[in-house]
């Protein structure tokens, strides 16, 4: 799950992090308010889960009071990467001297938490990965212990960082993956970490995701969550429990377990279609979950037709074709539907689909190529 | 012989009482395997078809001897489950909840360094052993024994795929199914080698998916492998910073895409299959070189 700037450094503050004071406004009024209190210049900040805020014209600084409630004005309701700017972070302007990179994620290779510290921060860290690796330090870390300060200064000092922020430094990397562990994140950083003209080490921008698996235990991270997605569909997918991620074709795909819906995906594109999105219902659904995964990609409106791929182990094969033939009356008249059932109920599932005229495929290959043709077929 | 798990195999199930351990215990007995206990805190002297159920793996396994678990505990627990059966001496775990937290599962990954237990999963349908049976939830009945083992990320690409391999007559050795998730006990590269040294293994298929760099490293591998392996690489329409169902199953900037994945694996002179379709050809023609 993501979370905004402000709410990943409040977090920090939180554990000890000195992070840069602001608030946040949802209005310009409100942005002029907090410029007067903290006083000028300030940087407004739009607060969306997408990077590249910056370059899309999200971050800005004024001058005056006047000019903040001008800027947060422009940034308030604009439109980055397809999600609409609903609130903007107000901040005191730092007079930064240097910037570093500090953040912990969670790497798969070596199934621990991973730190990487850089002394070129404030850009793009994945960049700095590519072009330049040498330039960041990586150091994978015991969960069990977390990241004692004296080994984050060690990593500070090889990456060459100046004594003062080898000393505090250390205390907020080993704060910052003390926050990870807590918070059930996935990804911790601090980019960048500033050092100010006036010898603080601080926090300029944060950015925290947190485990989806892990929101049951995070319950006050969870009531944070907002529309993730640019995709209204997605967001509502979520808010009724379905596993679905839109794609740009026409052909609706519902299926059981990941790796077989991803491969259903796969065979419709072989087979000359463009796949309009994955849906996987899970094992063992019942004909109502059925009804309701048909009906959610009919509303999608570039969906032209539907293929369903079930492998039954424990999912009936009578229960995926009465989900069916009980959609019939609310899809869209005419959208044509293939179904695949195979293994428990197979038979029992393909008499059903026959009799109430729907069609069906003896395998994926087959029940891909037919969705296809029939898409086709109605132009 | 085969891989992991065999008619010696004695077996417990964590979380034995719960509604899917109920069922799948049944499947499982119904299978062949030799189910010998169950463990649910606080069921300790209850049993189930004839089963006893005990409130500790330690207790289970001094009174029955056991040394393979499966566990049907739900997220919340799963990890500690994984650990008390780790800790007690189980030589082999399956463990095939989903959604276990990621933190939960480094933890696991740290404590299994000191264990010499062998996890397979979280988040997957487990493994069989046509003629042995299986732990899990994977449908007994596709099966057929043979020669050719079986290694997936998945479940019901997992079935699709063994259901062609036996109508195509290509019987299994063993097959296994490690998990979607992005922290799992044992990896691709793992199985490869125990199928390697596995004497009635002939060949090899191994399905993957997007996400992580796990197929690229076994990829390495099976191009020092005496015994051929057959790929196949799901997810080369899905879009990046997606994830596709299985957490594990997205691809991050560069890392993880199908086509990364096939490159490595063709590199490593392992054919990879188009469709699935083409899978049980494949395996026919690697066979006979």
């Amino acid at each position: 799950m993501k979370i905004h700037e402000y709410q990943a450094k409040d977090i920090l503050s939180r554990y000890g992090v000195p992070v840069q004071p602001g608030k946040v406004a949802t209005t310009s009024e409100q942005a002029e308010a907090i410029a007067r209190e903290f006083g000028v210049p300030v940087v407004i900040k739009a607060q969306v889960y997408v990077g590249g805020r910056g370059k899309a014209g999200g971050v800005k600084i004024a001058q005056t009071p006047q000019e903040t409630r001008e800027v947060a004005g422009k940034i308030l309701g604009m439109d980055i990467k397809g999600l609409t700017v609903e609130k903007v972070l107000v901040t005191p302007a730092l007079d930064i001297k240097e910037e570093y990179y500090v953040g912990v994620i969670m790497d798969r290779a070596t199934q621990a938490p991973v730190v990487m510290v850089s002394a070129a921060g404030g850009v793009d860290i994945e960049q700095v990965a590519e072009e330049t690796p040498e330039k960041i330090i990586k150091e994978p870390i015991d969960i069990r212990w977390g990241l004692p300060a004296w080994r984050a200064r060690d990593l500070l000092q090889q990456a060459g960082m100046p004594s003062v922020v080898v000393a505090r430094g250390g205390t907020i990397l080993s704060l910052l993956a003390r926050a990870f562990v807590e918070a059930d994140a996935t990804l911790a950083e601090i980019n960048p970490l500033a050092l100010t003209a006036d010898g603080q080490v601080i926090a300029a921008d944060a950015k925290i995701l947190v485990d989806d698996n892990a929101l049951y235990r995070q319950k006050e991270y969870a009531s944070w969550s907002e529309p993730e997605e640019a995709n209204p569909l997605e967001f509502q997918a979520k808010a009724e429990g379905l596993t679905y991620v839109k794609l740009d074709g026409n052909v609706g795909i519902i299926g059981n377990g990941a790796g077989l819906v991803m491969t259903t995906l796969d065979m419709v594109a072989r087979s000359g279609g463009k796949p309009a999105n994955f849906l996987d219902i899970g094992g063992g659904a019942k004909a109502d979950v059925m009804k309701k995964a048909l009906l959610f990609v009919a509303r999608d409106p570039q969906v032209k037709g539907i293929l369903v791929n079930i492998f039954g182990g424990i999912t009936r094969g009578e229960e995926v074709a009465q989900g069916i033939i009980m959609a019939q009356p609310e899809l869209p008249p005419g959208m044509p539907i293939v179904a695949r059932l195979s293994g428990t109920g197979e038979e029992e599932g393909r008499a059903m689909l026959a009799d109430a005229g729907l069609t069906w495929g003896f395998d994926m290959r087959d029940a891909a190529q037919k969705i296809v043709a029939e898409i086709r077929a109605r132009g | 012989m085969s891989i992991l798990f065999d008619s010696s195999s004695r077996v417990i199930v964590q979380g034995m009482t719960g509604s899917e351990g109920r069922y799948h215990t049944t499947r499982m007995v119904q299978s062949g395997t030799n189910v010998v206990g169950g463990m649910t805190p606080g069921k300790g002297g209850q049993t189930f078809e004839g089963i006893p159920v005990f409130d500790t793996v330690a207790e289970a396994k001094e009174k029955t001897g056991a040394n393979v678990s499966c566990i049907f505990v739900p997220p919340p627990g799963a990890a500690d489950a994984i650990m008390e059966a780790a800790a007690s001496g189980m030589e082999l775990v399956v463990c095939i909840t989903e959604g276990i937290p990621v933190n939960d599962m480094a933890r696991v990954a740290a404590f299994l360094k000191e264990h010499p237990t062998t996890l397979i999963g979280p988040n997957c349908p487990g493994l069989a052993t046509p003629g042995a049976g299986k732990i899990g939830i994977m449908p007994y009945h596709i099966f057929k024994e043979g020669n050719v083992g079986f290694v997936s990320r998945s479940g019901t690409l997992t079935y699709e795929v063994v259901s062609l391999l036996t109508q195509a007559g290509l019987g299994q050795s063993s097959c296994i199914g490690i998990g979607g998730d992005p922290i799992i006990g044992t990896t691709f590269t793992r199985i490869l080698q125990m199928f390697e040294e596995d004497p009635k293994t002939d060949a090899v298929v191994m399905c993957g998916e997007i996400g992580g760099s796990d197929e690229e490293d076994a990829a390495a591998y099976a191009k020092t492998m005496k015994k051929p392996v057959v790929g196949f690489i799901s997810g080369r329409t899905a879009p990046p910073g997606k994830r596709m169902g299985h957490a594990g199953a997205i691809i991050s900037g560069k890392t993880g895409t199908a086509q990364g994945k096939v490159e490595a694996l063709q590199a490593a002179n392992v054919p990879v299959a188009d469709t699935i379709f083409d899978i049980p050809d494949l395996v026919k023609e690697a066979m006979r070189r």
